[in-house]
């Protein structure tokens, strides 16, 4: 146990040894350590970043949902709104035609009908006269009929 | 294993001699034989085993650390890298926690420190006898493994520190700052005559607490580690006294090996947390 200059000799190996740990060992492993620090910050910053932003995205999502179901609903109503119309529309259409042809129908048949009677008067009384005449032909000469003859002749 | 012809106390003499390279007294340069021709060589010779192991020692720790601190990358680490950063980041919390000023040599000094001092300590607990054989048999007798059981390299590192303390104190507060903290207290007064008294009063209580400091750091840990390595080698002793006190000391090595692990981190964290707090106050003024 005797002092001599291995002191001096760890004494100096020792500065050695803190002068490279310094420069080769410490300095570039805290680099690569702050370095990661800042990586793994900025990734946990951006996660939390995209976290954030999905949460809206699901927020924008239900309302454009909510929006799309209320419009379909609106069209939906609208359509079922018009067809109603529609029905209700060809509804009186029909109806106002039906009654037209019915109106028309039966003015055309008591047109027909009064024609017919016109006609059935008219032939009624042409048979009238000519039975008239063939009877007046056999039973009555113009002699004989003379007063009535005159009678008539007077009256026209 | 100590030899049949070793007593006990020459084999501990044996064990505790480093292998010493110097001038003997006659002139010639050379290995010295025996613990007391090393003795004779004074303070121009050097303790080959000391130097050896803990420039090995040193080698592979900044080999080691250097190869992970060259592929670091901020990706996923593995392996050695983590292994090594684990360490770093404990270092840089420690410094973080006790340093409160700004150096860019603290932290580099405490992690050179933590892992020198424990890869030192770690030698004592190889098998105390198992490397002197080694070295036995290619011809090298006196073989001291543990670096940290030379005061020659704790004093090393400890006046290393020591420097720096002094070195960053005149830096930071200038020599009259520097000196005032020496000399204007702990006590002080207003009448200055009554201060000028002070002074040498006050000198010899801080000079002894300023000096204690590199003492303290480097007996601790010599006083720690020697006294680990005394009771290894009181042990390996009980293996030549008969199966059954041979096999009650492979227990107790086994025992104190394990407690012994506590030690030597422990060792390593004092000093290299003492250094930090020493730094700290070498940059704060009073």
């Amino acid at each position: 146990m005797n002092i001599n200059l291995t002191l001096i000799g760890q004494l100096l190996s020792f500065a050695v040894f803190v002068w490279f740990t310094m420069k080769y060992v410490w300095t570039p492993i805290m680099g690569a350590l702050e370095t990661r620090k800042k990586e793994i910050a900025d990734g946990l910053a951006a996660a939390e970043r995209g976290q954030h932003e999905q949460e809206l995205a699901k927020e924008r999502a239900k309302d454009v949902l909510h929006e799309a179901k209320a419009q379909a609903a609106e069209i939906v109503a609208q359509a079922q709104k018009r067809a109603a119309e529609i029905v209700d529309e060809s509804k009186g259409t029909a109806r106002t035609e039906g009654e037209r042809i019915l109106t028309a129908a039966q003015a055309e048949i008591e047109q027909e009908a009064n024609r017919a009677r016109e006609q059935l008067r008219e032939k009624i009384g042409l048979l009238a006269v000519t039975g008239a005449e063939k009877i007046l032909r056999k039973e009555i000469g113009a002699d004989a009929h003379q007063d009535i003859v005159a009678a008539l002749a007077e009256e026209i | 294993m100590a030899g049949d012809a070793l007593t006990s106390s020459e084999y501990i003499k044996h064990h505790l001699t480093n292998l010493t390279f110097g001038q003997h007294p006659d002139g010639s340069w050379g290995i010295a034989h025996s613990a007391s021709e090393a003795k004779e060589m004074g303070f121009w010779a050097i303790h080959l085993d000391t130097m050896f192991w803990s420039l090995l020692l040193g080698a592979l720790f900044i080999y080691f650390f250097s190869k992970a601190a060259k592929s670091a990358t901020q990706g996923v680490p593995s392996g050695l890298q983590n292994f090594v950063e684990w360490i770093v980041e404990f270092i840089d919390t420690s410094v973080r926690g006790s340093f409160s000023s700004r150096n860019a040599l603290v932290a580099p000094l405490a992690l050179t420190i933590f892992v020198w001092i424990f890869l030192q300590n770690l030698m004592d607990l190889v098998p105390v006898d198992v490397i002197p054989l080694i070295s036995g048999m290619l011809g090298i007798h006196f073989m001291k493994v543990v670096p940290s059981t030379d005061p020659n390299a704790t004093f090393g590192m400890a006046i290393g520190v020591f420097l720096l303390v002094l070195f960053y104190s005149i830096k930071i507060k200038g020599i009259g700052g520097f000196a005032g903290e020496l000399t204007l207290q702990p006590f002080s007064s207003k009448n200055p005559i009554v201060n000028l008294i002070f002074i040498p009063i006050n000198f010899v209580l801080e000079f002894v607490s300023l000096i204690a400091k590199p003492i303290s750091l480097a007996l601790r840990l010599f006083g720690n580690m020697y006294a680990g390595e005394m009771i290894f080698i009181l042990i390996a002793i009980m293996y030549n006294a008969g199966l059954v006190l041979g096999l009650f000391g492979g227990v107790l090595q086994l025992g104190w090996a394990i407690f012994h692990i506590l030690i030597i981190t422990l060792q390593a964290f004092i000093f290299m947390t003492l250094t930090i707090v020493y730094l700290d106050m070498a940059h704060h003024e009073h």
